[in-house]
């Protein structure tokens, strides 16, 4: 076995851990915890057997394993900044209904003293 | 009829009392003045002028100011709403033809185009901007406008209560004709006579930012 994938094995433990943790916690629904946690159990396997990834590299018409996590990789990432994406856009309108529910609740409250 | 003429601001403090003083002189007394969060004096000079303000505390863009109209509206229980800009490119007199189909029932809502007259008037690349803006409008929503990102709009109560707003920036110029789709009612354009003032032109939507609106309506598809 290769430094690097020792390192990267200790590293997805890591990660492993902290969902694991999180999901104790209560702070990632079910849902989430075994979305990160199939991420991460399937990067120790790439990584513990990199032979594999080009067998099935090899099914799928791509030449390399390496390749094959790669296109994933970038797939999955772009798919997640979209995720963010949405998540930031929904916080701000949340933050809009706030500032909107203050505006009017301060009307409402001047009127009333009038 | 008891109209609300809701007017969203955001640092007008040069225009806005011009504006108040335009709708009060044609007989408009129900003005809202949503503040939204200025760091100038709009707000002052807004509350100076004795109309309604309401006052974000933090700004929240163009589409969360109007939405807050609308509920100011709702809770008011106010029969029709026009949206107005605060810049100084509308003209109160363009009020009496947008609320006339409203008042007549003929229209759940009406649009005043720039774009249906005078468009010779219409500086180059705003006339470039607003065409792009109906195509994108079109492809993206299947809604068919002579100006899609016009400002003034009126709408009766039945508009005002099933409309609901999502967007909080300029993407809810679109938006509004996305939800006249929606909620099939009747929609109306009249043509209306702009004021383009280098003031009007550097406080709206600037050509940037019209690169960031239309991204925004795309990826919104997608959620």
């Amino acid at each position: 076995m290769l430094i690097i994938q020792i390192l990267l094995i200790v590293f997805l433990i890591f990660a492993l851990s902290r969902v694991v943790l999180r999901f104790r916690s209560g702070q990632i629904k079910a849902t989430e915890f075994f979305f990160w946690s199939v991420l991460f159990i399937s990067a120790i396997a790439v990584v513990t057997f990199p032979q594999e990834t080009t067998n099935l590299a090899n099914i799928l018409g791509i030449g390399r394993g390496v390749d094959l996590v790669v296109y994933a990789s970038i797939v999955t990432l772009f798919y997640l900044v979209f995720r963010i994406y949405v998540m930031i856009e929904d916080l701000r309108h949340e933050i809009t209904l706030l500032v909107r529910k203050i505006a009017l609740r301060q009307t409402q409250s001047k009127l009333s003293l009038k | 009829m008891k109209t609300l003429i809701v007017v969203p601001a955001f640092n007008e403090q040069d225009s806005i009392a011009s504006v108040i003083s335009d709708l009060k002189k044609h007989g408009y007394k129900e003005i809202l003045v949503v503040d939204d969060g200025s760091t100038d004096l709009t707000k002052l000079i807004s509350q100076k002028e004795k109309v309604k303000v309401v006052n974000h505390i933090v700004n929240r863009g163009l589409g969360a100011a109007l939405g807050t109209g609308f509920e100011y509206a709702r809770k008011n229980n106010f029969q029709a709403v026009v949206t107005f800009d605060s810049d100084g490119q509308h003209k109160a007199e363009s009020l009496k033809a947008l609320l006339d189909p409203i008042a007549k029932n003929l229209a759940d809502v009406v649009i005043g185009s720039r774009l249906l007259k005078n468009l010779s008037e219409m500086p180059k690349d705003r006339l470039v901007i607003s065409y792009l803006g109906n195509i994108l409008t079109y492809i993206l929503y299947g809604f068919i406008s002579t100006d899609s990102q016009s400002g003034l709009r009126a709408f009766n109560k039945k508009a005002i209560n099933c409309i609901t707003i999502k967007t909080d920036r300029m993407e809810v110029s679109s938006e509004f004709l996305k939800e006249i789709k929606r909620n099939k009612l009747r929609y109306k354009e009249v043509p209306i006579k702009p004021i383009y003032t280098e003031y009007s032109r550097a406080s709206g939507q600037s050509n940037i930012n019209s690169f960031n609106v239309a991204l925004k309506m795309f990826l919104r598809l997608f959620r």
